[in-house]
């Protein structure tokens, strides 16, 4: 059916917003606040939700999807920490650089991939750095509604511990703090051999924390179902490549700080997209030919599926040539 | 737009019937002459005005009587309205959906004045103002959930999205097209939509899967979906076969104009804000044949639709008894004469029937 036909916008919905606070929490984590510009209410939001924020760099548009860490019941700010990665291809770099209070940016509408589960009898979170932001909300969320949990936090240094003073001065009795430089580490083994039935653990942070802590569980006979992680994939600078777009009849270069996606944008093709993390599954595109080496960074495509698709928000090719079904 | 409400019924004497406003704005489900199984999704963000398609929640003239019998669906049968323990939060979002677009699409029948969690609810056609606690259950009469759905037409399932896929985990269905939603309660995407035929094998229910999964707050979308049925009965349901499946042996040439209904499901999705769940507002529009015909477009393309429909398709929506019957009177209102593309009937420049 038509009824209204309407073009469907890549994208989630999004917000204009003002940024109202910029703290630096320690050397590497910066938090940034914002405000609507419109004096409306911003939705409420499920904790483990993230927001994609827009950044204009200097012409070159940069769009990084970041954990809401704020309290999802609080209405009038938006918060998102931020870890400075002297590496990447230059989003995080942007926001501690370029970004101040006072500027005007857009986030998108919140869009939840780690959601808490509402039948747990009770929440275990286990964080590594700056995978702490999705945890600040869920906590907040269950504090309202008098839900049981436990963090499990990993930091570096004392000095690098983002939030650890605000949450063991809270939650002095759910918290607990792992120090990398004193050889502290979480005893995963005795934690999941002693949780009543019906808990379920959420991990976020590095990838070989997910895959330990999934591995673990597994081998205690926990059913995956139970373990749920996020981790979103930064796209990674790479190679220059070609690919040939056949519906949009246009062939064009993806430079080496940008991904296919931002090419396809900075071209002018609308292509669909949601998370920018390679989770979501809203990008993918079908692959009409290649003849070269394809760089899946995605947690999306099952492996008979990869190279006949590729999730453009993250992944990259190597060879001679591309052709994309976009 | 005041909205003069009908006073009629869905049962017995079925004196339901549609105002020449109700069958202009009927949601006709054929956007051409021949029906197969999409993906037929499009945002849901208004339509033209006057539309069902115009409102977030479409309140029309058969309010206060579908709300009526709903209230004696749920009097002889309270499980037509589940909601698993960890669905609460999810019951509560979707109170504050619907208040919230009511009070805003139509603030000359319903008000909404928030004071903190202190709110204050006025439904003016059903004569209901009620001040409760957001977030507290004690504070209402039912649960969020129930106290809401039997205040908005159409029913609601409210679906619980966790291990990549959705269960159906809550609802309030008293008009539903032959489904159940106590033997559905805790199933998951696949598994409630098992008996549907040809969809599976054409891979639109994992396709389905994929974009409901991927709704974002603040899109909300929407796509029909269609059936058949003899009187117009709100409550066809399983539970309740014995009472209606009969009544489709009771159709005669002469009655059928009136009799048969085309049943049109105005479905839509909204992700909820505190849950991370999805509500699936499923709203049924009934039209006699003798209304349909009115309209020369409708006429010529339901007639060549049901024609040409697949047998499975006939069959699973209960219709393939009637069929004949049902080609021998539309044939009556289809000249061959082309149609024009969508589903508005285009009174006005569509040509009358040359026969």
């Amino acid at each position: 059916m038509s009824a209204a036909p309407q073009k469907v916008k890549a994208g989630a919905e999004k917000i204009d917003v003002t940024v109202s606070a910029v703290v630096q929490l320690n050397e590497l984590v910066t938090r940034f606040e914002f405000k609507r510009r419109d004096g409306k209410r911003f939705p409420t939001f499920s904790a483990g939700a993230h927001t994609v924020v827009y950044m204009n760099d200097g012409g070159t548009q940069r769009l990084n999807p970041y954990s809401l860490m704020s309290d999802p019941a609080d209405t009038e700010t938006y918060a998102i920490s931020v870890r400075r990665d002297d590496q990447g291809r230059g989003g995080s770099l942007f926001m501690h650089n370029n970004v101040k209070v006072g500027d005007k940016m857009e986030i998108t509408y919140p869009v939840n991939l780690f959601s808490l589960d509402l039948r747990a009898k009770k929440h275990v979170f286990l964080a590594g750095g700056i995978g702490i932001t999705p945890f600040m909300a869920m906590i907040a969320q269950l504090e309202r509604s008098n839900g049981h949990w436990e963090l499990h936090y990993s930091v570096r240094t004392k000095a690098l511990g983002t939030y650890v003073d605000q949450l063991t001065t809270t939650h002095p009795n759910k918290v607990n703090i792992y120090y990398d430089d004193q050889s502290q580490t979480i005893d995963l083994g005795k934690l999941l051999d002693g949780q009543p039935l019906g808990t379920k653990v959420y991990v976020c942070g590095p990838k070989g924390m997910i895959e330990w802590v999934h591995k673990s569980a597994a081998a205690a006979g926990w059913p995956d179902t139970s373990i749920h992680s996020e981790e979103f994939t930064a796209p990674q600078p790479g190679k220059a490549f070609e690919v040939r777009l056949c519906k949009s009849n246009k062939t064009i270069t993806v430079g080496e700080n940008e991904s296919l996606l931002e090419a396809m944008e900075r071209e002018g093709v609308d292509a669909p997209f949601l998370c920018r993390g390679g989770a979501c599954g809203q990008c993918e595109t079908d692959v009409i030919k290649s003849d070269g080496e394809f760089i899946h960074r995605d947690h999306w495509l099952e492996p008979e599926e990869q190279g006949k698709k590729i999730m453009p928000c993250v992944s990259r090719f190597i060879g001679n040539s591309l052709e994309i079904d976009r | 737009m005041t909205i003069q409400f009908n006073t009629e019924t869905f049962r017995d004497d079925y004196s339901f019937k549609n105002s020449d406003w109700a069958i202009q704005r009927f949601p006709f489900p054929f956007h051409e002459d021949s029906y197969m199984y999409s993906v037929n999704m499009e945002q849901h963000r208004g339509g033209p005005k006057g539309s069902v398609y115009e409102k977030r929640f479409d309140v029309d003239e058969h309010y206060l009587s579908e709300m009526k019998d709903r209230a004696l669906v749920l009097a002889d049968d309270p499980l037509r309205c589940q909601s698993l323990p960890h669905m609460t939060l999810a019951g509560w979002d979707l109170l504050e959906l619907i208040m919230v677009s009511k009070s805003e699409d139509y603030p000359d029948l319903f008000e909404l004045h928030r004071d903190g969690d202190t709110w204050r609810w006025i439904n003016k056609p059903m004569g209901i103002d009620d001040t409760f606690t957001f977030l507290d259950e004690t504070s209402l009469p039912y649960g969020p959930m129930e106290y809401i759905t039997r205040q908005a037409q159409g029913d609601f399932c409210v679906l619980d999205q966790r291990d990549d896929n959705l269960w159906m985990d809550a609802g309030m269905v008293t008009t539903q097209a032959d489904w159940s939603l106590d033997f559905d309660i805790g199933m998951n995407f696949f598994e409630w939509h098992a008996p549907v035929p040809l969809a599976h094998e054409k891979g639109i229910f994992k396709r389905a899967l994929k974009f409901l999964l991927n709704i974002p707050q603040g899109a909300p979308a929407r796509r029909l979906n269609w059936t058949m049925t003899v009187n117009p009965l709100l409550d066809t349901s399983p539970e309740n076969y014995h009472k209606w499946g009969i009544q489709k042996t009771t159709l005669t040439p002469e009655n059928i104009g009136a009799k048969q209904h085309l049943r049109v499901e105005l479905q839509s999705f909204f992700r909820l804000p505190r849950s991370n769940a999805l509500v699936f507002p499923i709203r049924c529009y009934l039209i006699a044949f003798q209304d349909i015909v009115k309209s020369p477009k409708w006429g010529r393309r339901l007639h060549r639709v049901i024609r040409d429909l697949p047998e499975e398709l006939a069959t699973y929506k209960g219709f393939i008894d009637n069929r004949p019957m049902m080609l021998d009177y539309l044939s009556k209102y289809d000249d061959g004469l082309p149609t024009s593309p969508g589903v508005f009937p285009e009174n006005e420049t569509e040509p009358p029937l040359q026969k």
